[in-house]
C-alpha cells in the first residue's frame, strides 16, 4: 500500500519543530508500524537525510520504550503498543500523522524522542515496597488471598509507556500512579508504607507538571495493557485516608 | 585436538586452522574445595568483610539495570556503597529481562513432588549438557530459594492458589513443579521488583542513575578496571566515570544475528570492549534457539518474537510430505499427506523433544523444500504447529483459557487466526550460554572488573533450562556478586585516580576517535544493511548446525564485510545530539569482531553439544554426539589484538558428583 506520513521533526530539546511530509510506497501489510519508519529511514539515509528519532526496544509490547500519536491516538487505533500496531490496521491512500507524545512532563528530546524520567522520579518517591535483600522472611509465611493476588498483578501489568498520559487532555499520570498503588497497596507487603507511599507520589506526580485527573477515561482506553480506570479511585480513596490520618 | 588442511583463504602460519593460537590453560578458577553443599558457605565465610563506614567511601559502577545488574545495584546500595548505575534505555525499567514469560525456577519443594537443591544443581548440570561448572551451579541451585522470599516481600505478584500459597507449574522438560511464575509476564513482574528497589536507592542518594548512557570503554589502570567511558545518548558528551570497581551486567549478543528474540538495543558492546581490554571471552559459539517463535514475514523483519513453549504440549507440529503441498491452504492437505516429522522420528518424546533438537529438525525439513509460509530468499522457513486435534479434544474455551494471551498474540503479529488456520513457527536466536570468562567469584580476567547474568558464561553449559535465566540474573544480582565484590573492595581504599591519568585521556581519547571516524567515513551502505548482511552470515554457518568448511567460510565472509563496514559504511547527523544511527553503528562495529570470534570457538569445537551441532559429530542417525575425552572444557579466547590470532585458554571441567551420559529421546 502507498501512505502520506505527516511525522514531527524537531531536531533538539530547544528547537522549533514542524511536520514535514513524507509519501511512503509498497508498504506490506505484514510490517509492524515500526518497521514501516525503519524503511522510512533507509530511504532517507540513503538521500542523505537523517533519519527520524524514535524510541522502541523489545518491540514486543512489554518494555514500554515506544509510544507515538498515531493520528492523534496513543499508540494507534488498536488498544496495544505502537511495536504491537501492523499496517494492516491502515489502508491504502491513508494519511497519517505521527508526533510524539504531547505532555509538559514529557519533554521532546528530538523528533519523537521524549524524557520520561518524571516516571522514574514518582516511583523514586514511594512506588517500592522497603525490603532490603537478604531480610526476607520465608515466602510461604505470609499467605495472599488469590482475588488479591490478580488484582495486584492486574495492576503491576503497567509497562510505564505513558500512553496513559498522553491520551489525557490533562495530560495527567494519574493511572500510572493508581496502578502502583493497587499494586502495592493490595498485598499485605505493601501495607507498613501505604499511606506515605500515596502521599509522595501525588505530590511528586504534581510537582513534575502533569495534570490534574477529571475522570475522562482516555487513559484508561489508550492503555495498551487494559488498566482499568478504578485504580484511580483505589488512589483517590488511599489519599484521602492517608490525608485524614494525618500522613 | 583435530587439525585439518582446510584454512581460510588468508591463513596465519602456526595458527591451529590458520586463525587461532593456544595459550596456557586455565587452572584455579578460585572455586573452594570441599563437599559441594558446603563450598558457598565456606566463599562467603573467606570473603573480608569491609566495615559500614568504610562502604560510603568505596564506589562501584554497574553497566546494565536488568535482573542481573539493577539487581546489584540495589543491594550494594542497601550496603552502602556508592553505586553509579548505567542504562542504554531511557528507564532502567525497560532491560530486557523484562521481556522473559515463562518463569523462575527454585528449589522450594513446596509440591513436595521429590524437589531438592541437589536435584536443582543435576537437572542444570545435565540439562547444560555437562559444559557447565559444578560448584557453580550448585550455588545457583542453593539461593535459587532466597529469591522467591526476597521477590516476595518486594511485592512481585507470582501466581498463587485459592489458599493464598504460591503456584508452581512444570516447565522445560523437567518431572518436578519448581517454577515459579506471574501469567506469561514473569521477567516483567521480578524486573519491576528489582527496578524499584533501585530506585528506592536513588531515592536514599546511594545509587546515581545514568539513564540514555551507553558504556564504550573499560579504563583499566595498573592492570585493574577503575572505571568506564560512556556516551551521553541526548546530548552526545563523552563522560568518564572512575570508581574502585566495574560490573558488567550487559545482557546477551544474540542480536549478532541481526534477527533475534533480543530487544533492538541489546548489543555486546560492553562485554566486547573488556574483552579487548584484556577479559576472556568464554564459549562465545553456544547459543540457543528457540523452536517455537512467530517466523519472518519478509526483508522488512526487524526482529523475531517468541511464543512460550508450552504450546508444544498440546500443538502438532506438522509439514506437507510432498513439497508441492507447501503453496496450499494446510486445511486441505488431508492427513495421509502430513508429516509429523518429531512424532515420526521421536516416538517416545514426540513434540516434546529439547529447544535444540526440535530446532534443528524444523530447518532440516525447510532445507529440504517442504518448509510453509511466505518465501524469504530461496526458501520457505516456516512448520505447521496445529491446534485442530486440541480443540476438538478440549473445546475452544478450554484452549483459550490454557494458550489465550499467545494466540491473541500470534493473531495480532500475523493476522491469521489460529483458531482457524495451524499457526506457523520457525527457531529463533533466544539466549547466548557464551559470555565473559568469571571465576567462582563472577570476576573475569581483569582485576576489578567483575561479570553477571548472561553477560558471563558460568552457569548454562552448552544449554540452557527453561526459567533458568532469571533464577541466574537474580542469584548473581542480589546473593553472589555482593559477597564476592565485598571480597575485592575490601582491599582498599585504592589509589586515587585522576581524570588526568594517562590511561583515562587514552581511553576517552580512542572513544572519540571511534566516534569521529564512524561519521566520517560517508560511505553508501546503512548501519542496518551491514547488520542485516552479517546476520545472514551467522544464521546460516553458525546458527543450528555448524560445519568446518562453513565455518571457514563464514570467517572470511566476515572478514570482507568488516574490511567494507570501516570503508563504506554511511552514518549521518552529528555527535553532539540524540543519533541512533551512530549509537548502531558503534554495536554493529563490535558484533562484526565478535561474530568471527563466534565461528572460530564453533570451528575449534569439533563435538556437538547443546545448542552446538556440528555436521561432523554426529551419531549414524544424526543426532548430536559429544566427545567428552576432548572438549570437555570451557574454551576462553584472549583477545589477541587487531591483526592477531584470538588465543585459547582451556579450563578443563571436572565432574566430583555428576555422571556425564549422552542424551537421547528418541
Amino acid at each position: 500500500m502507498n501512505l502520506t506520513l505527516k511525522i514531527w521533526r524537531q531536531s533538539g530539546p530547544k528547537a522549533k519543530g514542524e511536520m514535514v511530509t513524507y509519501p511512503v510506497t509498497d508498504i506490506s501489510e505484514d510490517m509492524s508500524f515500526l518497521e514501516m519508519l525503519d524503511v522510512l529511514n533507509e530511504q532517507l539515509n540513503a538521500r542523505g537525510e537523517e533519519p527520524i528519532a524514535f524510541d522502541s526496544d523489545c518491540r514486543e509490547g512489554i518494555c514500554g520504550m515506544c509510544g507515538l500519536m498515531i493520528s492523534g491516538k496513543a499508540h494507534g487505533p488498536e488498544v496495544t503498543t505502537t511495536c504491537q500496531l501492523h499496517m494492516r490496521s491502515f489502508s491504502d491512500g491513508d494519511e497519517i500523522t505521527i508526533e510524539p507524545w504531547r505532555a509538559d512532563a514529557f519533554p521532546v528530546i528530538k523528533d519523537l524522542v521524549v524524557d520520561r524520567g518524571s516516571f522514574d522520579r514518582i516511583i523514586q518517591a514511594g512506588g517500592f515496597i522497603s525490603a532490603n535483600t537478604g531480610s526476607a522472611p520465608e515466602a510461604h509465611s505470609v499467605p495472599v488471598p488469590k482475588p488479591k493476588a490478580d488484582r495486584a498483578f492486574m495492576a503491576a501489568a503497567c509497562i510505564g509507556c505513558g500512553a496513559c498520559v498522553a491520551a489525557c487532555p490533562n495530560a495527567s499520570g494519574m493511572l500510572f500512579m493508581g496502578a502502583k498503588i493497587t499494586h502495592l497497596g493490595e498485598l499485605p507487603q505493601g501495607q507498613p508504607e501505604r499511606d506515605a507511599r500515596v502521599v509522595n507520589m501525588v505530590t511528586q506526580h504534581d510537582h513534575e507538571g502533569f495534570g490534574g485527573c477529571t475522570n475522562i477515561g482516555e487513559c484508561s482506553s489508550a492503555c495498551p495493557k487494559e488498566i482499568p480506570l478504578d485504580v484511580i479511585n483505589q488512589l483517590n480513596k488511599d489519599l484521602r485516608g492517608a490525608l485524614m490520618r494525618g500522613e | 585436538m583435530t587439525t585439518t588442511s582446510t584454512t581460510p583463504s588468508s591463513p596465519v602460519p602456526g595458527l591451529v586452522h590458520g586463525v587461532y593460537a593456544e595459550g596456557e590453560p586455565i587452572r584455579d578458577t578460585k572455586a573452594p574445595a570441599g563437599p559441594i553443599d558446603r563450598r558457598w558457605n565456606t566463599r562467603k565465610f573467606e570473603a573480608s568483610l569491609v566495615n559500614p563506614a568504610n562502604r560510603r567511601k568505596l564506589s562501584v559502577i554497574i553497566v546494565g539495570t536488568g535482573l542481573a545488574g539493577g539487581a546489584a545495584a540495589a543491594t550494594l546500595g542497601e550496603a552502602g556503597y556508592q553505586v553509579k548505575s548505567f542504562c542504554y534505555q531511557d528507564s532502567p525499567r525497560r532491560a530486557h529481562s523484562i521481556a522473559a514469560q515463562g518463569g523462575i525456577n527454585a528449589a522450594k519443594n513446596y509440591k513436595e513432588d521429590g524437589d531438592s537443591v541437589y536435584r536443582l544443581f543435576y537437572d542444570t548440570v545435565k540439562g547444560g549438557d555437562y559444559r557447565s561448572r559444578e560448584s557453580n551451579v550448585y550455588r545457583l541451585a542453593e539461593v535459587s530459594t532466597n529469591i522467591i522470599d526476597q521477590c516476595v516481600a518486594q511485592g512481585v505478584p507470582f501466581a498463587r492458589e485459592y489458599g493464598g500459597l504460591l503456584d508452581n507449574r512444570s516447565f522445560g522438560g523437567v518431572q518436578v513443579s519448581r517454577t515459579f511464575y506471574a501469567r506469561g509476564q514473569t521477567g516483567q513482574q521480578l524486573l519491576i521488583g528489582a527496578y524499584q528497589a533501585l530506585e528506592r536507592q536513588v531515592a536514599a542518594g546511594t545509587v546515581e542513575m545514568f539513564s540514555r548512557h551507553e558504556m564504550l570503554e573499560v579504563v583499566v589502570v595498573d592492570g585493574q578496571a577503575r572505571g568506564i567511558i560512556a556516551r551521553d545518548l541526548v546530548t552526545g558528551e563523552i563522560e568518564t566515570h572512575l570508581a574502585d570497581a566495574v560490573v558488567l551486567a550487559s545482557g546477551g549478543y544474540g542480536n549478532v544475528f541481526y534477527l533475534s528474540t533480543n530487544a533492538m538495543g541489546s548489543n555486546v558492546t560492553a562485554t566486547w570492549r573488556a574483552h579487548r581490554k584484556g577479559a576472556h571471552f568464554a564459549n562465545p559459539c553456544y547459543t540457543q534457539i528457540h523452536p517455537t517463535c512467530i517466523p519472518v514475514a519478509g526483508e522488512h523483519q526487524s526482529k523475531l518474537t517468541l511464543m512460550s513453549e508450552s504450546l508444544r504440549n498440546d500443538g502438532r507440529i506438522w509439514v506437507p510430505k510432498n513439497a508441492a503441498d507447501c503453496e496450499k491452504d494446510p486445511r486441505q492437505i488431508p492427513e495421509e499427506d502430513r508429516d509429523y516429522y518429531l512424532e515420526r522420528i521421536y516416538p517416545s518424546f514426540g513434540n516434546l523433544v529439547p529447544r535444540d533438537i526440535a530446532s534443528r529438525q524444523a530447518k532440516n525439513v525447510c532445507d529440504e523444500g517442504r518448509g510453509v509460509g511466505p518465501k524469504v530468499g530461496d526458501f520457505r522457513r516456516g512448520v505447521y504447529l496445529d491446534f485442530t486435534d486440541a480443540l476438538k479434544r478440549m473445546s475452544a474455551e478450554a484452549v483459550a483459557e490454557k494458550y489465550g494471551n499467545l494466540l491473541d498474540m500470534y493473531q495480532r503479529i500475523t493476522g491469521e487466526n489460529p483458531y482457524e488456520v495451524p499457526m506457523r513457527i520457525y527457531p529463533a536466536v533466544h539466549y547466548t550460554m557464551g559470555g565473559l570468562w568469571v571465576d567462582y567469584d563472577l570476576q573475569s580476567s581483569i582485576p576489578g572488573l567483575f561479570v553477571t547474568g548472561e553477560a558471563n558464561f558460568s552457569d548454562h553449559g552448552a544449554n540452557r533450562l527453561g526459567a533458568s535465566a532469571l533464577m541466574q540474573g537474580l542469584a548473581d544480582g542480589y546473593f553472589v556478586l555482593p559477597h564476592t565484590i565485598r571480597d575485592y573492595l575490601a582491599k582498599g581504599p585504592f589509589p586515587k585516580l585522576e581524570e588526568s591519568h594517562e590511561a583515562v585521556v587514552e581511553a576517552r581519547a580512542s572513544v572519540d576517535a571511534r566516534v569521529a571516524k564512524f561519521l566520517s567515513i560517508n560511505g553508501d551502505r546503512s548501519v542496518d544493511s551491514f547488520h542485516k548482511e552479517l546476520g545472514n552470515i551467522m544464521w546460516e554457518f553458525c546458527g543450528m548446525e555448524r560445519s568446518e568448511e562453513g565455518l571457514l567460510k563464514a570467517i572470511d565472509l566476515i572478514r570482507g564485510l568488516r574490511d567494507e563496514f570501516w570503508r563504506n559504511v554511511k552514518v549521518l547527523g552529528s555527535a553532539d545530539t540524540l543519533n541512533q544511527s551512530l549509537e548502531k553503528a558503534g554495536r554493529v562495529a563490535d558484533f562484526l569482531e565478535l561474530g568471527e570470534l563466534m565461528c572460530i570457538d564453533a570451528l575449534h569445537r569439533r563435538e556437538s553439544c547443546g545448542g552446538h551441532f556440528r555436521a561432523e559429530s554426529q551419531t549414524e542417525d544424526g543426532e548430536a554426539l559429544r566427545h567428552d575425552d576432548e572438549y570437555a572444557y570451557v574454551a576462553a579466547w584472549e583477545w589477541g589484538g587487531q591483526d592477531g590470532a584470538p588465543v585459547l585458554h582451556k579450563e578443563d571441567l571436572v565432574y566430583e558428583f555428576v555422571e556425564m551420559k549422552q542424551r537421547s529421546y528418541k
